[in-house]
């Protein structure tokens, strides 16, 4: 396994998501699944730097692991923010139309659907949410 | 990186992307798209060479498609299966006029 640190604003993003494809390089990754994990970990890590520290900044942890078992990707984040579960919100209904449409919710909404897996868990003051996709 | 080019001819717009529509290229769309869809009835987004959007370039769409609802038509060309996939899982497959 392996981590990067870094600071929890929306300009890292492209640092993130380099990080994230730099580890998905060293496997046989669909360009599919890989177009997937980039838009799971943007969603995830935007919500962190727009929502967790919300009277200033603050850090973000991201951990990229493979179970070769499984063939899956495993990759977390971690934050000391504001206890939140992204889990925990309502899906959008998707068969709204335009004028109806609310876009928030549409970011989590989607890495649920395009993930093998989703966990949140709250433990020593920090939010950890872990996806887990399978591209083996 | 994203890449905006436009086309305008009287009240057609012809918007092509390239490259990526995610939460750090998404406000520059929408730069490019003030104060134009003010003189636009009819507007046209190619996305033949759109790599990755993500929900921060769907946020975009919708609200264009909702400013073209009320002045005239938008139309999505050239969806590539990759981005396809994702209008249809969050049903955007059945907000936009998709050719």
């Amino acid at each position: 396994m392996n981590r990067i640190e870094i600071d929890a604003v929306v300009d890292n993003l492209p640092k993130v998501i380099d990080y994230i494809d730099e580890n998905l390089d060293h496997y046989d990754c669909s360009m599919k699944a890989r177009t997937q994990i980039d838009i799971a970990v943007e969603e995830l890590f935007v919500n962190i730097a727009n929502y967790a520290y919300p009277e200033g900044s603050g850090k973000a942890t991201i951990t990229f692991d493979y179970d070769e078992e499984e063939g899956a990707v495993i990759i977390s984040f971690i934050d000391s923010g504001i206890p939140y579960d992204p889990l925990s919100r309502e899906d959008p209904d998707v068969s709204l139309p335009a004028e109806e449409r609310q876009i928030g919710g549409l970011g989590i909404f989607m890495v649920k659907k395009s993930m093998d897996d989703v966990r949140y868990e709250y433990v020593n003051n920090m939010n950890k949410t872990s996806i887990i996709k399978k591209i083996g | 990186m994203l890449n905006i080019s436009k086309e305008q001819n009287g009240g057609d717009l012809k918007v092509s992307l390239h490259g990526r529509l995610d939460t750090t290229t998404s406000p520059q769309l929408e730069e490019e798209l003030k104060g134009e869809l003010d003189a636009t009835s009819h507007l046209v987004f190619d996305l033949s060479a759109l790599e990755y959007i993500s929900s921060a370039g769907l946020r975009v769409l919708l609200s264009a498609q909702k400013t073209m609802n009320k002045q005239g038509d938008m139309l999505v060309t050239g969806v590539t299966p990759e981005i396809m996939e994702i209008f249809e899982v969050t049903g955007f497959s059945d907000i936009l006029t998709i050719q």
